[in-house]
């Protein structure tokens, strides 16, 4: 009995269900919720991008945020200064993140360990710089305010979606192409190529010796990553209504490491749960206290104590272990 | 099959192969044997690309190899196990092998197929031919030691090797562990055609299997010929042999 119950429970199409419940964000919650809702998807891809480096090859990257702030830049200069539509423009930023990741990769994956995290954040300080100072292209600190909304006045034309406010319209949006993407990455993950990086993760001698070209999978793995999160940056750029270079420093690369590592980086869905309990915390605790990094630094240490596996490898810890006492019982 | 000339490597002043020459003939089994600190690890390094060497050659049926990064080495036709065992610890049992088979195969850059449908009765065969059948599931790296090591073993012949190169492939295993190893490999090597070097410690297993022996002293070849040949030889009695 329990058994069959746990074979359909399988069999649900989980991941569907949880994005058709999310469509319904602006007619349930209040406007900020729809908010939140933006700013968690689009956080969410860009920590599943990480933890592909991260979790999956098992390349500690310190300076992920850079292909985020090229993403964002990108797509705001595209759509800001030379006036083209979203459907340039986003695309346009996944391939700049891509082009820049395929050269700092190349330097980085020469590169182990805690010299190939250093060099990442290297990489990521002088995009910081260069986003800083270059006036005349990224607005240096004053950044590009103002980053026009994609038209979506095709939206009215949908039965349903003609009363909706344009940030509500946007929010569709991003859940669409975040799902789509994080659909792209699990796939990936889920492919020979993902099963190679994992090897190189556990392994990396013992994958050369099975005939890797470790280096060569490792840069791939970067550009992928940097890919989609210059995809998820062009997304917050608009969502933010603003591009600054602020975005771009290296402390955010501490933070979507932390919502990965929050989450659980050894499962696909591990650091968007990481960036939901995060932005959900952060709103708590916000409201009760100005303290809010020593609630977070608090709470990292008792949760990779307690649960290294982070809230997922817990979650899926006292899953087996309450379904081997039902079975028991059962017996 | 594998032809080692002259081969030549120091560390910091400090000879660890001084000059080895080798050859292994196609189906051949060999051992290298010596003690330990002889150069035996660092050989097999040299001859898969691990280091490179400061002169000699190495050939594989007639091929030069010597400087060839590790992974097209391996996809030249040698595999190799290590002597710290070398598995990927977080994976099931059934995908290391999966993986190697991938690999091989020139499936890795296929981004898009679900790695689940490959394979699968290729390792699973493999699996039980290594003795593994029923333990597909375990995470590797919980495996026993012994286990380890056949799991090991079963990664590179996933590879589909010519030449396979072991090192200690019974360390740390109980007497009866290794008799079964052996005899394992001595089967596997058989169906295979395969051309197997290996190190051992336990001279009774070397003595049984190999058809040729090649006894490393101090980085230099001390002798090399048959079982008989080498047991009869007086120096390598009084250096190695007379030891036990």
């Amino acid at each position: 009995m329990i058994r069959r119950r746990a074979a359909l429970a399988r069999h649900i199409p989980w991941t569907l269900l949880i994005f058709l419940v999310l469509i319904w964000v602006p007619w349930l919650g209040s406007r900020y919720d729809t908010f939140l809702a933006t700013q968690i998807a689009i956080q969410a891809l860009f920590a599943v991008s990480l933890n592909l480096l991260l979790g999956t090859t098992g390349l500690v990257s310190f300076g992920h945020v850079a292909y985020f702030g090229v993403g964002a830049y990108v797509c705001a200069i595209l759509m800001k200064t030379y006036g083209m539509p979203f459907v340039v423009a986003f695309p346009a930023a996944g391939i700049g993140a891509a082009v820049f990741a395929l050269v700092a990769g190349f330097f980085c994956v020469r590169l182990t360990k805690i010299y190939f995290a250093m060099l990442t954040l290297a990489f990521s300080q002088i995009v910081w710089a260069i986003c800083f100072k270059w006036n005349e292209v990224t607005g240096g600190d004053q950044g590009l305010p103002d980053i026009p909304y994609p038209d979506l006045d095709w939206m009215a034309a949908v039965p349903g979606l003609a009363d909706l406010r344009l940030s509500d319209r946007f929010y569709l949006l991003t859940l669409l192409l975040v799902a789509v993407s994080l659909a792209v990455l699990r796939q990936i993950t889920h492919s020979p190529f993902g099963r190679m990086l994992t090897t190189i993760r556990d392994n990396p001698e013992r994958a050369a010796f099975i005939g890797l070209n470790v280096r060569a999978y490792e840069l791939a793995a970067f550009v992928v990553a940097g890919a989609f999160a210059g995809l998820a940056g062009a997304l917050f750029g608009i969502f933010n209504r603003g591009v600054f270079a602020d975005y771009v420093f290296w402390s955010k690369s501490a933070e979507v490491m932390i919502m990965t590592i929050l989450g659980g980086m050894d499962y696909f869905w591990g650091p968007p749960v990481g960036t939901l309990a995060l932005v959900w915390l952060n709103q708590q605790t916000t409201s009760y206290t100005e303290y809010w990094p020593f609630v977070l630094g608090t709470l990292l240490i008792v949760l990779l104590y307690a649960f290294p596996g982070g809230i997922v490898g817990g979650l899926a810890a006292a899953f087996r272990l309450a379904r081997r006492r039902i079975v028991r019982g059962d017996a | 099959m594998l032809d080692v000339r002259k081969l030549r490597k120091s560390f910091a002043g400090f000879v660890a192969v001084g000059g080895v020459s080798l050859t292994v003939d196609t189906g051949q089994i060999a051992a290298v044997i010596g003690p330990n600190g002889a150069g035996k690890s660092t050989l097999f390094n040299l001859i898969t690309g691990h280091i490179r060497p400061d002169s000699g050659q190495v050939l594989l049926d007639g091929y030069e190899i010597t400087g060839v990064a590790p992974h097209r080495i391996c996809r030249m036709g040698i595999g190799r196990s290590f002597q710290r065992t070398n598995i990927f610890p977080r994976l099931s049992v059934f995908e290391n092998v999966q993986a190697a088979f991938l690999a091989h195969r020139g499936r890795g850059r296929n981004f898009w197929s679900h790695s689940q449908l490959f394979y699968r009765d290729e390792t699973q065969t493999l699996l039980g031919s290594i003795g593994l059948a029923g333990q597909e599931h375990a995470v590797a790296g919980t495996l026993s030691y012994g286990n380890q090591k056949q799991l090991e073993l079963g990664i590179a012949l996933a590879s589909d090797p010519a030449v396979l190169l072991l090192d200690e492939p019974t360390a740390g295993m109980s007497a009866s562990e290794t008799h079964d190893t052996m005899r394992l490999l001595e089967q596997i090597a058989g169906e295979r055609q395969l051309t197997l070097l290996f190190t051992e410690h336990d001279m009774a297993v070397v003595f049984a299997i190999a058809e040729k022996i090649a006894v490393l002293h101090q980085g230099r070849l001390l002798a090399e010929g048959t079982p008989a040949e080498v047991r009869a030889d007086p120096e390598v009695r009084r250096v190695y042999l007379g030891e036990h």
